[in-house]
């Protein structure tokens, strides 16, 4: 009876949590991550570097956003059983934009008075690996340089 | 001190160059740290704890990278990078990286 409930009963309810959990948390986090988008639009970001010349800048600096998110139970269920037949693993795409739409933001919430982001980066590391036992968690770092006009 | 990551700074000229400067830190998460984060991945999300440190090691690392700088007599440096590895399991280096230059 003890194994039943240390084999089974144990990991399913985990599994059950994550979901439920997981799920609700996700959303949420979308939700906040729309509404923040949409308060910053109205600061361009580029990739590229190119600025205009033709106004004087009166400050520009470089800032970093990051987010270290990590994979839940079920969504790691899901990725097990996608591994048998190949193909795309939505669980962890939606995870990584997640995460990336949220460095991004933070980026920005560093410098709201900004006119424009140039030459923005976004990078990707596993700071540990997710092998047996092990927590999966992958940090994403995004950095740019933030100009200010003067006017 | 003005850094950026493009190779100018705009508004400004360059007028000398000093070469690379660089910062780094390995930090590794303590264990209390690595607990709660196991809690957390059962739920999976953001793990903040982690974020914080990280985050802690790159600014002691650009803290490193701009007191270099300082002693060449530069007053900006250009083109930064930033990367990430983990060296071992459970500690990363954040290194960081740009060009020393004066600007006028």
């Amino acid at each position: 009876m003890f194994q039943l409930t240390f084999n089974v009963i144990i990991p399913i309810s985990l599994i059950i949590i994550a979901m439920i959990v997981g799920t609700i948390l996700e959303r949420r986090h979308f939700a906040s991550i729309r509404e923040r988008e949409d308060k910053f639009a109205y600061l361009p970001t580029f990739t590229g570097k190119q600025y205009p010349t033709d106004k004087a800048v009166a400050h520009c600096q470089v800032f970093c956003g990051s987010c270290v998110v990590s994979i839940d139970y079920f969504k790691r269920l899901l990725a097990h059983l996608r591994m048998i037949f190949g193909g795309e693993l939505n669980a962890y795409g939606s995870l990584l934009d997640r995460a990336r739409r949220e460095a991004v933001l933070r980026l920005k919430e560093q410098c709201p008075e900004a006119d424009l982001i140039v030459s923005l980066r976004i990078e990707t590391s596993s700071i540990s690996k997710g092998s047996y036992g092990r927590i999966g968690s992958t940090e994403i770092l995004a950095y740019g340089t933030a100009i200010k006009f003067a006017n | 001190m003005i850094v950026t990551n493009i190779e100018t700074v705009p508004g400004k000229t360059i007028t000398t160059h000093f070469g690379i400067v660089s910062g780094s830190t390995v930090r590794a998460k303590h264990a209390g740290r690595d607990i709660m984060a196991g809690l957390k991945n059962i739920v999976g999300g953001e793990l903040k704890g982690y974020t914080e440190l990280l985050v802690d090691s790159r600014t002691q690392a650009t803290e490193r990278m701009i007191a270099q700088a300082e002693e060449l007599g530069a007053n900006a440096i250009v083109n930064v990078r930033y990367s990430t590895s983990s060296v071992t399991q459970g500690a990363s280096e954040i290194y960081v990286y740009g060009t020393a230059v004066s600007v006028e």
